[in-house]
């Protein structure tokens, strides 16, 4: 494999695709998304449980990609503690770590814990959705507690 | 199958040399082209002509009478005649430039659908089609208040013939079906299915984007009222394909798009519309795109389109053996007759990642749904892998695709 291929496949990540965390339903959400990615087929369901503010909850099922699945398990593991402000941060840093420019994504590398492992995600901009759609599905969540499904498209 | 004997009378190697493309390489290793259902390469003969029509002829057609407009419109008329060659039509005229496919059954679905169907009729297609033979239906069903109807296939990707012949009745007034599927590989029985139709009283429409690529096609043969193909499906350039269709009805149709080159007359009282084919072509239409088009069905004469096709069937059946061999991989789409198409999905990894590992080896082929989204709900998978040749792929190609796979295999597994 080139370098560039064991970077976006990494350990962490195909741990994360093959094992997935909080991959369940929950039956009591505060706030819940679907997303939808039209021009491969993956979907997302997340459910959060949020509560004075803090997001005590994330659970997340649907089908999808190694990377689309790993990035939905470490977002769910991240969110649990934070308020709805830093979620959403989070969320934009993401967005800037694998579709920003050079500037963009080197600025937010070290903010991002143990996501830089999607930095890897830049160098195939097909892939890149695969990535953000569960944080699309975040903020969709947040914004409107649960409303129309949004999509990649 | 003649796949034995066609392989020594194949040189793929020669074949190979007349593609510019199929010599550069792809994240440092060779190209391995294996997505022929999304479009086929050019070979240089096509590439020559949409260069020779801008360094040469360039000019407008129909309607200039100096030198460059006249070759310009020599050119174009004459790849029209080849078109119709290539697809056994009776005249000329009955063959319409259009974009590709997917303008085709728009054109047919908004004026001789428009039309033709009314409330309570219904509109027969299969549960194969793409989406390009789905949605024009759809949008004049939902127009006239009529009733789309959907004939079932089996586990193999078969159209099921019972489930067919009932689904024909007096309310059916067209039936739209693909020759070839474009991610089962299945190549329907369209004679004897336009056979039913027409018994059933109905006008018949065939979606011939991938087969024109792999088998002689002669619309007289079959009895289609219309017939429609993508010419870069068919080594040709992008944004030109042709729709047949029966002088007969197109005559009777209305007008698609209204402007110049398909008008006799104009004042601002009244408009003459002008006789076939032009009629449907308004505008300036893709002169460039036509030119090579024909310079691709000459390539195909020449080369030999039947010889091509028993070539691509041994391809077909050795990759099928091979591919089989993986363990945990299970092929969608294993129709008695199908041709060139390879969709398959291998256990608990997704077609996306295999699609991205493979492009690192430089292998370049489709993963996703394929725009026949039911047909993955049929199979119950979000997506495939397709593998789809050419005249041009080798053994070697195919062996490299499975280094490949159990290379990510060993990677994801």
């Amino acid at each position: 494999m080139t370098p560039e291929l064991r970077e976006l496949y990494q350990e962490v990540i195909l741990d994360h695709g093959r094992r997935p965390r909080n991959f369940r339903t929950m039956d009591a959400s505060t706030h819940h998304a679907d997303g939808f990615n039209p021009l491969c087929g993956d979907k997302v369901h997340l459910k959060l449980v949020v509560k004075d503010d803090i997001i005590q909850e994330a659970a997340f099922q649907g089908q999808g990609c190694a990377i689309s699945t790993a990035s939905a398990s470490m977002m769910t593991e991240m969110l649990k503690g934070m308020d709805t402000t830093q979620a959403m941060e989070l969320a934009g840093r993401v967005r800037a770590l694998v579709s920003g420019n050079d500037e963009e994504a080197a600025a937010v590398r070290e903010r991002v814990g143990k996501l830089s492992v999607f930095s890897g995600v830049r160098e195939y901009p097909a892939r890149v959705k695969c990535a953000t759609l569960v944080w699309h599905t975040l903020k969709s969540a947040l914004n409107n507690g649960s409303n129309e499904p949004v999509s990649t498209e | 199958m003649s796949s034995v004997s066609a392989g020594t009378l194949w040189d793929v190697h020669a074949i190979r040399r007349d593609f510019p493309i199929l010599t550069r390489k792809v994240h440092g290793h060779p190209l391995v082209y294996l997505d022929n259902a999304a479009t086929t390469q050019k070979p240089q003969e096509v590439i020559d002509a949409e260069l020779g029509f801008y360094r040469e002829i360039c000019s407008n057609v129909h309607r200039g009478v100096h030198e460059l407009s006249g070759r310009a419109t020599e050119a174009f008329e004459s790849s029209r005649g080849r078109v119709r060659r290539f697809l056994g039509a009776a005249d000329d005229h009955e063959i319409i430039f259009v974009r590709g496919v997917t303008e085709g059954v728009n054109l047919v679905a908004q004026t001789w659908g428009r039309a033709n169907v009314s409330a309570g009729d219904e509109i027969l297609i299969t549960a194969m089609e793409h989406h390009s033979n789905i949605v024009p239906w759809q949008m004049l069903c939902q127009e006239k208040g009529a009733t789309l109807k959907v004939a079932p296939i089996n586990d193999a990707g078969e159209v099921i013939p019972e489930a067919y012949a009932s689904l024909l009745g007096p309310k059916t007034r067209l039936v739209a079906m693909v020759h070839q599927s474009n991610s089962l590989g299945t190549i329907n029985p369209v004679k004897k299915m336009i056979e039913m139709a027409h018994a059933a009283g109905a006008v018949t429409l065939v979606d011939g984007a991938q087969a024109v690529a792999h088998r002689k096609v002669d619309v007289r043969d079959l009895a289609t009222d219309f017939y429609v193909m993508s010419g870069h499906k068919v080594y040709g350039p992008t944004g030109i394909g042709a729709l047949y269709g029966r002088a007969e009805l197109l005559d009777a149709m209305p007008p698609w798009q209204g402007g110049g080159d398909m008008i006799l007359s104009v004042t601002f009282e009244r408009t003459t519309y002008n006789e076939l084919p032009f009629k449907f072509e308004a505008g300036t239409p893709n002169v460039a795109g036509a030119i090579g088009l024909g310079a691709a069905i000459a390539y195909l004469d020449g080369v030999g389109l039947e010889t091509a096709g028993a070539y691509e069937a041994g391809l077909l059946h050795y990759g099928t053996e091979v591919l089989t061999a993986i363990p945990d991989l299970r092929i969608i789409g294993t129709a008695r007759e199908k041709a060139s198409v390879i969709s398959f999905v291998v256990d608990d990894i997704h077609p996306h990642d295999i699609g991205t590992i493979l492009d690192g080896e430089g292998i370049a082929l489709r993963t996703g749904h394929h725009c026949t989204q039911p047909v993955m709900d049929r199979y119950g998978v979000a997506a495939t892998v397709r593998c789809s040749f050419a005249m041009y792929n080798t053994r070697e190609e195919v062996d490299a695709l499975v280094v490949g796979l159990r290379k990510v295999i060993e990677v994801l597994g």
